[in-house]
């Protein structure tokens, strides 16, 4: 995985999957929707590092904002959360 | 969510983990204790305020540093690999209507070369679940409390790229220099759990 898939001001949904192993993303931020905001680089998939698995793919990491509401039901502030491409889904699409 | 290190056995971890290393002749006790010291001695809040400094009193450093800023940290002498791996910087600035405040909430994340060792409630776990729910009470705990329309960012540094917050340069200061400016800025302020 090279190209970024998704550009800034797109907005996305994070999976769902509780995994069994390590992850990079935050339980809070699960199943939820919301806006990249830039790429912060590719870096190598910590679910994979973190099992040793050899040659861990190398993803885009994005910042992401999502609103308080969209998290907590309330507030006015927003959370930005960087995420590895492959914990993202475009936000119309069914949730993994 | 991991909470206090002090009394897990991870102590013990790490230095079976350093022995073996040894054994295996990849590294020795004294390169280690001289690597963490190097890490250590060049680590402190003193470079995050130099920065802040430096982007208060040049337009243009400011520009740089916002845009890139591992590529604008050299002009300080300053990098983001002291001797280890270089990480990926973003700086995130403060205005009168808008403000930044830092966490990890899985670990503790942070630019340790730029803000000096962590303060013990940035990997508390209190900190951490409380600030992306209810920061603006949090930061009002801290004494920072912000009027109604500053809007707040709070960053979840989860991946790699570390975080610092260039706060906003305090009125009254014009005729300072560099060197005082720099001496106003402190590990907190470079959170976002203080003004300054």
């Amino acid at each position: 995985m090279g190209e970024a898939r998704f550009s800034p001001g797109v907005r996305v949904r994070t999976s769902l999957i509780d995994p069994p192993h390590h992850t990079r993303l935050p339980r809070y931020v699960r199943g939820r929707v919301g806006q990249v905001v830039e790429l912060q680089g590719t870096h190598p998939l910590p679910d994979q590092r973190a099992r040793r698995i050899a040659d861990p793919r190398v993803e885009p990491v994005y910042t992401v904002r999502f609103a308080a509401r969209d998290l907590w039901g309330e507030g006015t502030h927003s959370v930005t959360v960087d995420l590895w491409e492959s914990y993202l889904a475009p936000a119309t699409e069914e949730v993994r | 969510m991991s909470t206090d290190h002090t009394g897990l056995p991870i102590a013990a971890h790490v230095r079976r983990l350093e022995e073996r290393l040894i054994e295996a002749g990849y590294t020795t006790d004294a390169e280690l204790d001289d690597t963490i010291a190097t890490y250590l001695a060049e680590a402190s809040p003193v470079n995050g305020a130099r920065i802040v400094a430096r982007a208060w009193v040049d337009p243009g450093f400011r520009r740089r540093l916002l845009a890139d800023a591992n590529a604008a940290l050299p002009e300080l002498g300053l990098s983001m690999g002291n001797g280890l791996q270089e990480q990926r910087l973003r700086v995130v600035e403060n205005s009168t209507d808008h403000h930044n405040v830092l966490v990890c909430t899985l670990c503790s994340c942070y630019p340790i070369s730029l803000l000096g060792p962590s303060p013990s409630w940035y990997k508390h776990e209190a900190y951490r679940s409380r600030v992306v729910r209810e920061p603006r009470a949090v930061l009002a705990e801290f004494g920072l409390e912000l009027p109604e329309h500053v809007d707040i960012t709070v960053r979840d540094t989860s991946a790699e790229t570390r975080y610092m917050v260039l706060p906003v340069r305090p009125e009254g200061t014009r005729e300072l220099d560099e060197e005082q400016l720099a001496a106003l800025v402190t590990r907190e302020g470079l959170i976002g759990t203080a003004a300054v």
